[in-house]
């Protein structure tokens, strides 16, 4: 197990290594971008990028000396705002992100499990037709359709809740936005977990364990949840990464002041330098996410040998 | 005599599989036709979306407004028959339904290329893969693996960021992130598709490879590439819509349905139609493109055969 | 009172065509310690004959008639009683040992909980009774080996483990439904000899199903032969194997390569084997069945002693003496 766990974080550093060095290059080559010499930027703004980019080395050094940073864990500086580094915008807005989505992504994994189950062990009962109708729904309807109708309903119409925005960590900004996600990534889990249970109950083996005398409960719980997990572990890697993006969206839709927001504006300002050391921070997350949904996966089957 | 030879038997196994047998031969073409045709959900879809694209299509001809004019008559009016303003207003006067239309186009159109060049990227870099094998595979497969494990989008808002927001440079963005799971596909079936003994033949009359692939490997691919195009549509299509919702697709004045969405959401609390009618079109769009995706598969997939 | 009763069994699947009659008419008795073999190609109902007496057939299958274990009716029972009964009383061994071991649960688990759910053992002693059951089957390391995986184990290992796994509860009644059919030839002499001298030890009975005659000859006391979900033949091994009266049972060990004399070429039945969807009206054989008149085309034929007074049962319309030339040809060459 250790030296597969080796082996599978060693595998890792290509493509992280792959992605810095392609976006770096990107900003690189673009006209107008930070590292061109005609940039018209303040002073301040000037001196920090100078200190960080070490702009008037070769390239290649000013390369290394980038990686070097990173991996002390400074994403760089900001091209528009002197007063912050990126390392301060990001302390400020991960934290609205973590508790978004990942909180979301743990309610949906529980929901979206049981829910699946419910819908594998009753074929064509209701929560069995509500888990198909969600799958169908959540495939069709992207997250900035589905956000701005939560929005109209449930804050405009029924006045239940505030229409967006974010104060302190109340949980009444909290819910529309988190409903969302929860809704998206249920769809999905959900979808898969009906199926794999339905398959792994058509199995040969749990035909063996129902000849044995064991009662539906143990079948379910003891035989058949485990490998039924299998193809849902497998799909929370890609779900998450997906949830990256619908969290992107969902902040937009909901003016959180997350990392997608943060994202969005640093685009919409041509602030290239944060975007760089924002999308070097998530490839970092979701990679990450991969390896441990990896490792999840050769600890719950024991057929992988390491 | 109660027992005939084996020989016979086999002989009288083969007559009776033979009088089984359809009298005329149906190729799977035909066939995988009419189980589509069957499929009443797929066909359904496949009219509403043509439907779609014909209205996006010569519906601003027909209507008496442009996409940027004001109707200073109108402004942020509710669906009505006054001055044919069939979907209503926004709050600049403009028609709705044209821009709506309008919009379609840029967003249908953005699906169609985007998907057109990664299916063939992915065809290529899928059928080279598998045909060429060995180390040249594992790179080639290696490096779609860590597309894979990239957040897409944010590196797609890096790369708008950096480009630009030209039409074409939207698709070129798509297209960098939506050919993987095409390539995935096609390498698997060009690796069963290697083994079979057509090719075997071809090679060894000395055949060279860039023909074999493009002879004998990719029009036995063609079944499974369908299939995945239908899946690849939507997909691409909704990537663009999250791009321009986002403000980073394409510009003003041109529109697609991410953009109107964008523009209703600001002001769906007094003109809520002007959200709902683009929400609801691309909703439609995205539904149906699903269907008929499945209705492909069901169709085409060797697996029910 | 036998231990065993199956009264007129009937197993039909609904489906998209209307019912299909997979089992019709199925009746036999078992006692202690006997062996039933139970014979015919894939899809004659053999399988789904028993499957329906563990309740273990799919969603859609029901059945009709009886089987009645100790005067109690397994068909009707309710899934708490049945969940008593079996796996403790009646067990079963499956066909594929690859799929019917659970691949994520090492074989301890999978041993010892039949015996905490039916014996109320510990999992300590159980996991000690599991090793004895190992041993018995010859599984070489037991003690070592009862942690692994099921991928860990050969084919043959784990048709030994799923047989040690059958007979933890010391049943009376073991189904063995082509328990050998995966396994390679020296493996499957193996498993059957293991399979003799288990009865020989425990009493229990057996019903072995197979397309096997070869397994049926060695183990079995009575043979029923079925085709297309109904019984051809039914009587003693010895009867069926040497006196053969039914076209179909003479059929199948025509089929049967022999080493004990020069024979000519290897019979073979003509034809497929039947559509269970669409089965003719009267015999299920008689369209492959070369004796075949109009009745047997038209009128089902009972199922009745060849002979006054015999204690084999036969389905056909001909008369066994017609029959008893060729059975002579075929059987003693």
């Amino acid at each position: 197990m250790w030296s597969y766990t080796f082996r599978r974080v060693l595998m890792t550093i290509p493509t992280l290594l792959l992605v810095i060095t392609v976006c770096y290059l990107m900003l690189h080559a673009t006209p107008g971008g930070p590292f061109d010499g005609e940039r018209k930027v303040s002073a301040a703004v000037m001196a920090n990028l100078q200190a960080k980019y070490h702009l008037d080395l070769p390239l290649w050094q000013q390369y290394l000396y980038y990686l070097k940073s990173l991996l002390q864990g400074d994403l760089g500086a900001s091209f528009r705002y002197a007063d912050w580094s990126v390392n301060d915008l990001v302390a400020k807005a991960l934290p609205v992100s973590l508790t978004i989505g990942g909180g979301s992504l743990l309610i949906s994994v529980l929901i979206g499990v049981l829910l699946g189950t419910v819908a594998a062990l009753r074929q064509n009962s209701i929560v069995d037709y509500f888990v198909m109708l969600l799958g169908n729904v959540g495939s069709a309807f992207p997250s900035f359709v589905i956000g701005p109708v939560l929005i109209l309903v449930f804050a405009i119409w029924l006045g239940w809740m505030p229409a967006g925005g974010w104060d302190g960590f109340d949980v009444r900004y909290m819910i529309l936005p988190m409903a969302l996600l929860t809704f998206i990534n249920v769809s999905t889990i959900g979808r898969v977990m009906r199926g794999s249970l339905i398959e792994v109950l058509n199995s040969n083996f749990i035909r063996t364990a129902r000849a044995k005398g064991l009662p539906l409960r143990t079948i379910v719980v003891r035989h058949a949840l485990k490998p039924a997990l299998l193809p849902v572990v497998s799909v929370i890697g890609p779900l998450a990464i997906s949830s990256i993006t619908s969290a992107v969206v969902t902040e937009s839709v909901f003016s959180l002041p997350g990392l997608g927001k943060l994202i969005v504006n640093g685009a919409s300002n041509r602030d290239y330098t944060l975007v760089l050391g924002l999308v070097v921070l998530v490839t970092v997350v979701a990679v990450l996410l991969n390896l441990l949904v990896d490792l999840a996966y050769a600890l719950l089957d024991p057929k992988i040998r390491y | 005599m109660l027992f005939r030879s084996k020989q016979s038997a086999l002989a009288g196994t083969l007559d009776n599989a033979l009088n089984n047998a359809p009298v005329e031969g149906r190729s799977p073409w035909v066939d995988a036709r009419r189980r589509f045709f069957r499929n009443k959900a797929a066909v359904a879809s496949m009219i509403i979306l043509t439907l779609i694209t014909l209205a996006c299509i010569f519906g601003p001809m027909v209507l008496p407004h442009s996409y940027e004019d004001t109707d200073w008559e109108a402004m942020s009016m509710p669906p009505t028959t006054l001055n044919m303003h069939f979907f209503g207003t926004d709050e600049l006067g403009r028609d709705l339904l044209v821009r709506c239309l309008i919009g379609g186009r840029i967003s249908l159109m953005v699906g169609l290329l985007a998907t057109i060049a990664s299916v063939t990227i992915g065809i290529v870099w899928g059928a080279t893969a598998g045909f060429i094998g060995g180390k040249v595979d594992a790179f080639m497969m290696r490096l779609v693996d860590m597309m894979y494990a990239v957040p897409y989008l944010l590196i797609a808002i890096l790369m708008v960021t950096l480009l630009g927001r030209e039409f074409y440079l939207v698709v070129l963005t798509i297209t960098v992130f939506s050919w993987m799971d095409m390539a995935r596909v096609v390498r698997g079936q060009t690796l069963s598709i290697k083994s079979k003994e057509y090719v075997e033949a071809a090679r060894a009359i000395g055949v060279s490879t860039p023909k074999l692939i493009f002879r004998h490997v990719v029009p036995n691919l063609l079944g499974i590439v369908v299939i995945y195009t239908t899946v690849t549509v939507p997909g691409v299509i909704l990537t663009e819509s999250v791009l321009s919702f986002l403000g980073l697709g394409v510009q003003e004045p041109m529109t697609s349905w991410g953009v109107l969405i964008e523009d209703g959401t600001g002001v769906m609390e007094t003109t809520p139609w002007i959200l709902l009618f683009p929400a609801g079109l691309l909703s439609v769009t995205l539904y149906c493109a699903n269907y008929i995706g499945d209705g492909m598969r069901d169709a085409l997939d060797p697996k029910d055969r | 009172m036998s231990l065993l009763k199956v009264n007129d069994l009937g197993v039909q699947f609904q489906t998209h065509d209307g019912f299909v009659y997979a089992v019709n008419g199925v009746n036999f008795e078992l006692d202690r310690g006997q062996t039933l073999g139970i014979v015919g190609e894939s899809g004659s109902g053999k399988s789904q004959s028993v499957l329906a007496m563990m309740g273990l057939l799919a969603k859609n299958g029901r059945t009709t008639g009886e089987a009645l274990y100790k005067g109690k009716n397994l068909l009707t029972m309710s899934p708490r009683e049945m969940n008593r009964i079996r796996g403790d009383r009646v067990s079963m061994i499956f066909q594929d040992p690859m799929t019917s071991l659970n691949p994520y649960l090492t074989v301890e688990r999978q041993m010892t909980e039949v015996l905490e759910l039916h014996k109320n053992m510990t999992r300590k002693a159980a996991k000690k009774r599991a090793i004895e059951l190992l041993e018995a089957v010859r599984i070489p390391e037991a003690a070592r080996r009862i942690d692994m995986y099921p991928h860990e184990f050969s084919g043959g290992m784990r048709q030994r483990v799923m047989i040690a796994m059958a007979l933890l509860c010391e049943p009376e009644v073991l189904i063995a439904d082509e328990p050998t059919t995966a396994l390679d030839v020296t493996v499957q002499a193996q498993i059957l000899s293991l399979l003799k001298d288990l009865q020989r030890d425990f009493g229990t009975a057996i019903i072995m199903i197979t397309h096997d005659l070869g397994v049926v000859a060695g183990l079995c006391e009575n043979v029923m032969v079925m085709y297309g979900g109904r019984v051809m033949e039914y009587g003693s091994a010895n009867d069926i194997f040497y006196h053969p009266s039914h076209p179909y049972t003479i059929g199948l060990l025509g089929a049967l390569p022999r080493l004990d004399h020069e024979g000519g070429e290897l019979m073979s039945i003509p034809g497929n084997p039947p559509n269970m969807a669409n089965l003719p009206k009267g015999c299920p054989f008689s369209e492959r069945c070369s004796f075949a008149s109009e009745q047997c085309v038209n009128e089902l034929p009972p199922l009745v002693p060849s002979t006054a007074g015999s204690t084999v049962l036969r389905a056909c319309h001909r008369p066994a003496e017609q029959l008893a030339q060729l059975s002579e040809e075929v059987v003693h060459g």
